[in-house]
């Protein structure tokens, strides 16, 4: 069974038609990358997984998402258990105006978790996962925009990893970031590969080549090729793929 | 040529500019000064109208009383001399309407022509008199010793129990019963209108989807622009009836009818300016919130509620800065009783209430007149105190965001 499994899937913001059936499916424990020009829907496509597009007023949805094969648009599925499943670590760090310590709580708190021993644990655990623990150890009780942008957005990525999710989204996560916190990102992402399935948009081609497994790439709301990033890499079937890579136009 | 022409016409509108800035400063200085002129003059004053005289017998040690002590004498409450430091004689009143139980018309000649003849010799022949009667009335060889009155003191003002600005013989100037009634109507609209508010401006601003918003913002602001006398019929139609209903009153008219009166026309200022800070929580924050699994409920209460804190703040206190400068509603429906309230349930008399319902009376540059600028004064500090209470709660966000 795949992780994620998209079934011909259109989406309308009101009458505009953002994607056009997309049907794609990803494995396990993988990497796969979005990636294309401004506006072709990366984010809109992103967003479905957690059912985030939800808060947007007179949106429309058609076809089928499966996580674990179970339709998250179904009556029956709870939003709430779903985004527990599938986190999602947004293009700009988005830190709560609250402690280091209390952002990566939150979602453990909001999740009714009271024992204070396993929330301090799984705290360190999670900011231990993203390479942060050296550099806020000292500061947990500080605020969390105290830190660089760099480390914010690991922390976002560490609240992301605490209420351990299976699924890990990320839109344009490094965008905002210096290279080297971009390359911390891109090593951390690397390495959580072994316990969470990954979605990334990135613009970024170097990145989505150097992380990923699988690439989808789209135009104009359509998902013009899905393969193996090393094919769609060297060897990208449309001429589209190919054009977009090389720089020709985006 | 044309570049000077430029700076010229930029001079010009920035003179302008200038020129209303400083107009308005002014106007406002100067009306504040005006205020304060008029009500610290009422502390220069004496509370006995300036045509009248206290008279007592020429042998009375006594020379000069206190307000209250003026009053608690022909209140009969204090009954002999000794009381307030004079010699043990038992005090009596005089009152020119009884004269004619003491003198005949005789006596008193046609059209009372011998009226101050009668007073001064009532007077003289009794030791233990007070009279109080107009300056007319006293004879050119008058006997007796004109009776002095302490000016009205700032603290007597203040903490005073008892407000009967127009008693006679002197006016009584308390103005505690005014400031707490315009305390308990405010606290209690306030305490009515900012869980509804804050409700409201949930609902607005988290729940409601863009259509229904559409429809019932405009209509909230548009409940700021009623009219207050509008607000004061609905409160005297309406909630005063219900309030005696429900309560079993003799009267309806009470600080709860001000109270629910106050509290609906600060609701659009509540529910807009919170709505408006909620509003402002950044979209960041709340899809963080939720995409952290945290509920619809979670996310307002965790996230929205405390990013838009100081707004609501700001909006509460705005609102009862409205609730507390308010007139004519609260004229309308608190029945205006000047008495230190002790529940909700009965009746107030406001600060402005008090001031829009005397003011007409009072004779200009009298004691009243002053006294009632002197309730201005009050009203003016403490809506500047809640100004600066807002200032202070939005700047310390300002700070908070860097
Ligand atoms: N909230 C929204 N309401 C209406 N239309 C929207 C909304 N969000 C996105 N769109 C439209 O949907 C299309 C896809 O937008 P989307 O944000 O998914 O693009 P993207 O590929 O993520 O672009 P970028 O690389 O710039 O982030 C665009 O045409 C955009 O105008
Ligand atoms: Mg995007």
């Amino acid at each position: 069974m795949h992780k994620i499994e998209s079934k011909n899937v259109n989406f309308y913001y009101g009458t505009n038609q953002a994607l056009k059936d997309i049907s794609l499916s990803i494995e396990k424990n993988t990497v796969t990358a979005l990636i294309g020009p401004s506006g072709c829907g990366k984010s809109t496509y992103l967003r479905l997984f957690n059912r985030m597009n939800d808060l947007i007023d007179n949106t429309k949805l058609e076809g089928q998402i499966l996580i674990d094969g179970v339709d998250i648009y179904a009556k029956s599925t709870n939003v709430d258990t779903l985004r527990k499943n599938v986190g999602m670590v947004f293009q700009k760090p988005n830190p709560f105006p609250k402690t280091i310590f209390e952002n990566v709580a939150y979602g453990l708190r909001v999740n009714g978790v009271t024992d204070k021993k396993f929330i301090e644990e799984r705290v360190i655990n999670s900011i231990q996962q993203v390479a942060l623990w050296d550099e806020v150890k000292d500061k947990l009780k500080k605020s969390a925009f105290e830190l660089s942008g760099g480390q914010q957005q690991r922390l976002c990525i560490a609240r992301a990893l605490a209420i351990q999710p299976s699924v890990i989204l990320m839109d344009e996560p490094t965008s905002a970031l210096d290279p080297i916190s971009t390359a911390k990102i891109e090593e951390l992402v690397y390495e959580l590969k072994d316990k969470y399935t990954i979605v990334i948009v990135t613009h970024n081609m170097q990145q989505a080549g150097r992380i990923s497994d699988t690439t989808g790439f789209f135009y104009m709301g359509e998902l013009i090729e899905f393969d193996q990033t090393k094919n769609i890499f060297t060897n990208p079937k449309e001429e589209r793929t190919q054009n977009y890579i090389t720089g020709r136009f985006g | 040529m044309k570049t000077n022409y430029k700076k010229f016409q930029e001079k010009f509108i920035e003179g302008l500019l200038m020129l209303s800035g400083t107009v308005t400063s002014l106007t406002v200085l100067l009306i504040v000064v005006f205020l304060f002129s008029e009500g610290l003059g009422v502390f220069n004053k004496k509370p006995i109208d300036d045509d009248f005289n206290l008279t007592i017998h020429a042998e009375n040690r006594i020379s000069k009383l206190s307000p209250s002590q003026v009053k608690n004498i022909f209140d009969q409450k204090i009954k002999n001399w000794k009381e307030v430091g004079g010699k043990d004689e038992k005090i009596i009143l005089f009152k020119i309407d009884d004269i004619s139980d003491f003198y005949t018309d005789d006596q008193l000649g046609k059209d009372f022509k011998n009226l101050s003849w009668c007073i001064n010799d009532y007077i003289v022949k009794h030791r233990g008199v007070i009279a109080f009667f107009s300056k007319k009335y006293i004879s050119k060889n008058f006997k007796g010793k004109i009776l002095d009155v302490d000016k009205i003191k700032v603290s007597e003002f203040l903490s005073g129990d008892e407000w009967f600005p127009t008693a006679r013989p002197v006016a009584q100037m308390g103005v505690k019963p005014l400031i707490l009634g315009t305390l308990w109507v405010s606290l209690g609209a306030i305490l009515i209108a900012l869980p509804l508010g804050l409700a409201a401006a949930i609902y607005l601003s988290e729940i409601a989807n863009s259509r229904i918003r559409n429809i019932l913002k405009p209509l909230i602001e548009l409940l700021a622009g009623i009219p207050s006398v509008v607000y004061g019929f609905f409160g005297l139609v309406i909630i005063v009836p219900l309030i005696q209903q429900l309560f079993n009153l003799p009267v309806g008219e009470t600080a709860l009818a001000g109270s629910v009166v106050l509290g609906i026309m600060a609701l659009p200022t509540i529910i807009t300016i919170s709505e408006d800070a909620m509003r402002n929580t950044p979209r960041a924050m709340k899809e963080a919130s939720l995409a952290l699994g945290a509920s619809k409920w979670q996310t307002i209460y965790k996230v929205v509620i405390p990013h838009s804190a100081s707004g609501i703040t700001a909006g509460a206190i705005l609102g009862i800065g409205r609730a507390i400068g308010e007139t004519m509603a609260v004229l309308m429906v608190t029945g205006n009783a000047a008495i230190i309230p002790t529940t909700l349930l009965e009746p107030v008399r406001t600060i402005p209430a008090t001031i829009a319902a005397e003011l007409g009376e009072a004779p200009n540059g009298g004691v009243h007149y002053q006294a009632l600028f002197a309730l201005g004064c009050i009203l003016f500090i403490i809506t500047l105190v809640i100004n600066l209470l807002v200032e202070f709660v939005t700047k310390r966000k300002t700070l908070s965001k860097h």
